[in-house]
């Protein structure tokens, strides 16, 4: 085997192995998007953060804008402090609303940004003060159960005579609470 | 009374045999420490003595062209059927759920982050492992590697140490290769075949698979695979007994101990990164 | 200077618990043919790696050029080395480099010669021995023979001033072993070299050898020159040079008595 015939398979190989890797930088992974340029930082404060974890994505209008960078738990005023990096690129009014969406039924937890009417923006260091905490499933389901069961007894207050109805109304009450989709 | 002789004999013989049967372990046990240690103590020895391998580097190129670029038609062909096989049982799975259109991750993640690097050492150790410790058991059994001693040149510098970075330089290449070429077979069942959305199936790939934690950690085991595989069959060849018998049970032994090397180090590699 | 270019002083080497030498005295002078004679596993192949430098004794000297080898760190092992060559049994010749190749590898490893010298020092070492035409060739197209000269013009590719031979005859057809007996010869006296040959081949090393050593149990047994060995009474040298089926080593391994063991019916296991 002379030296000339090796290096060209060696060259070929080696080349091969750089475009497998450029291919899978750039059509598989998320290179590409997750290329932000220069940021500022944000904070804002939330009751309850559910899941979210830092490098999630902050989005408006369903448009990736940044990324959040640190969580951290307010001694003083018993809350989640998060801090996210935006795009420089993008200005956002004083009074922009942030909430924590989660990602189709059961994915993951972001952060939506959703602008007010404000003229001034938001600078580096600046704080969110309108917040929506994360859904919370299980505080979901306690809540739609408590209502149903205060909902069943005004009804009973209200129609004490009839039996049947009460019995009516009580299955039907029953199956509304059967129906639900938990 | 008369119990007492017989027990004494069974007890005799039964203890006997239990100390042999420890003595046999106890005698394995150290042997397999001891080879450990020698094995250990040519991985420093190849690494300092890595200088001509750099400085001639047409030796390591060679070894690059023996190693690397003779595997490719196994990897390729392999990670083709890969790919194929990870979309039609995912894709039996997945369209139960009603998330058909996330083959495209299921197919990219599985590659990137296991079966690339893992099912490549794999192949890399019975194809390429089993070449260099056959060789290399070869010049010892005909007396090349003291021939050379005896011609003060160093067998380690010059036989040993250009075939080790030849493996390492390899190993993440091909399991790049495997991890790209099996997405494509994924992607050809897939889209074509079984008619999973062009876009979707990108798309969703490319908004699941991160650059850092995924790919790049992809690379880094396979280089850890390469280090531990080519290793394993350099030191099995050098230590070979040098008859032909000798050769070709360290030939088995250097498939038996990569795999096994491969799979641990996943194990220990994967739970690093995923806290991390 | 010292007549003698390598010297063995009181050598005593062992495995295991196991003396494979115990005190051995030898002498090479410059300039001659020595012969290391003995019975398979009597240590003769042990005695020429304790010269290179490969094992280290277990009491006793090993002097070439007046400088201990065993004391040597690696770089003085290699500067030794570098006066030696050696020719392996059956060649050992480098299977992924030709001809050209093997025969330059000293030469490309150790010098800093221009390829055109080393094209040719190597054309002229193959021409010494023969096989000029042949240098295309690998090592696997090559007859044994062939390959040992091949691997022989690789010993001398640096005209060293010590030239060892193990078991250079071992497996040859009569006319290469002609050969090689020639090229012996002639290369130690056209370089000026010592040659140290280990064999049990009688014919031919007595052809070429100025002294021989016979070495048995552990100890050099006789030593001479090979008129004297042949008219030797010693029963050991006698068997060996004559080549006689029973004497010192005897033709029956230990067994139990012939008679008895027929006549017992217990089954052999």
């Amino acid at each position: 085997m002379d030296r000339t015939t090796i290096d060209l398979w060696v060259g070929i190989f080696v080349a091969l192995g750089v475009a497998a890797m450029l291919g899978l930088a750039m059509k598989v992974g998320n290179l590409t998007s997750s290329k932000i340029g220069p940021t500022y930082s944000v904070t804002a404060a939330f009751e309850n953060v559910g899941s979210l974890k830092p490098h999630a994505p902050v989005k408006s209008a369903g448009v990736v804008v940044g990324r959040v960078d640190n969580i951290v738990f307010d001694s003083k005023k018993y809350e989640a402090v998060v801090t996210i990096k935006i795009d420089k690129r993008y200005a956002f009014p004083k009074d922009t609303f942030a909430n924590i969406y989660t990602a189709g039924l059961l994915g993951e937890q972001y952060v939506g940004l959703e602008a007010g009417g404000a003229d001034d923006t938001l600078k580096n260091g600046d704080k969110i003060t309108q917040t929506q905490d994360a859904i919370v499933l299980e505080k979901m389901i306690g809540q739609f159960l408590f209502s149903k069961a205060s909902e069943s007894k005004a009804d009973s207050k209200t129609e004490p005579s009839t039996k049947a109805v009460d019995a009516k109304s009580g299955r039907a009450k029953s199956t509304e609470l059967g129906d639900a989709p938990f | 009374m008369s119990d007492n002789p017989i027990k004494i004999m069974i007890k005799s013989k039964l203890l006997s045999s239990i100390t042999q049967t420890l003595r046999g372990i106890g005698k394995r046990m150290t042997e397999r420490i001891w080879r450990l240690g020698t094995g250990t103590r040519l991985f420093f020895l190849t690494i300092f003595y890595s200088g001509e391998s750099f400085k001639r580097f047409h030796l390591t190129l060679r070894e690059i062209y023996f190693t690397g670029v003779m595997s490719l038609l196994i990897i390729v062909v392999s990670a083709f059927f890969v790919g194929m096989v990870l979309a039609l049982q995912g894709y039996n799975t997945l369209q139960k759920y009603g998330s058909s259109e996330a083959i495209g991750v299921l197919v990219a993640l599985s590659l990137v982050r296991e079966l690339g690097p893992v099912v490549t050492a794999l192949l890399f150790a019975g194809r390429a492992g089993t070449a260099i410790t056959a060789e290399i058991g070869l010049m010892k059994t005909t007396e090349q590697l003291s021939a050379m001693e005896m011609m003060a040149v160093n067998p380690i510098a010059r036989v040993v140490a250009p075939r080790f970075w030849a493996g390492v330089i390899s190993m993440p290449i091909l399991a790049t290769l495997f991890s790209m070429v099996g997405i494509l077979g994924g992607y050809i069942v897939a889209v074509p075949l079984i008619g999973v959305d062009d876009g979707a199936f990108w798309s969703q790939m490319q908004a699941n698979v991160d650059f850092r934690a995924d790919i790049i950690n992809g690379v880094i085991k396979s280089l850890v695979f390469g280090v531990a595989c080519t290793m394993i069959a350099l030191f099995e060849g050098f230590d070979a007994p040098p008859t032909a018998e000798g050769v070709s049970r360290a030939t088995t032994r250097t498939v038996v101990i990569s795999s096994l090397a491969v799979l641990a180090l996943d194990f220990v590699l994967t739970s690093f990164m995923l806290v991390i | 200077m010292n007549p003698n270019i390598v010297e063995i002083d009181h050598l005593s080497f062992g495995y295991k618990g196991r003396l494979l030498h115990k005190g051995i005295n030898m002498v090479f002078p410059r300039g001659k043919v020595v012969a290391i004679m003995g019975g398979s596993g009597s240590g003769k192949t042990t005695l020429l790696r304790l010269i290179g430098g490969q094992i280290k004794p277990s009491a006793g000297e090993v002097r070439v050029d007046g400088e201990v080898v065993h004391q040597q760190d690696r770089d003085g092992i290699y500067r030794l080395r570098r006066k030696m060559g050696m020719l392996f049994q059956h060649g050992a010749l480098f299977t992924d480099l030709s001809v050209f190749d093997n025969v330059a590898f000293p030469m490309r490893e150790l010098t800093d010669l221009p390829e055109s010298m080393i094209r040719d020092l190597v054309l002229m070492k193959l021409n010494a021995v023969g096989l000029r035409g042949a240098y295309n060739f690998t090592p696997t197209e090559l007859s044994g023979g062939m390959a040992r000269r091949v691997a022989l013009a690789r010993a001398v590719a640096l005209d060293p001033n010590i030239i060892m031979y193990d078991e250079p005859f071992a497996g040859l057809d009569p006319i290469s072993m002609g050969v090689i007996c020639d090229l012996i010869r002639s290369l130690n006296d056209a370089l000026g070299a010592t040659s140290i040959i280990v064999s049990h081949d009688v014919k031919e090393t007595f052809l070429i050898a100025d002294y021989v050593y016979f070495v048995a149990n552990g100890e050099v047994a006789a030593e001479g020159t090979p008129h004297d060995l042949i008219q030797s009474s010693l029963p050991f040298v006698h068997q060996f040079v004559h080549g006689e089926k029973d004497g010192p080593v005897p033709f029956h391994y230990p067994a139990a008595n012939y008679q008895s063991e027929l006549l017992n019916q217990a089954p052999v296991k």
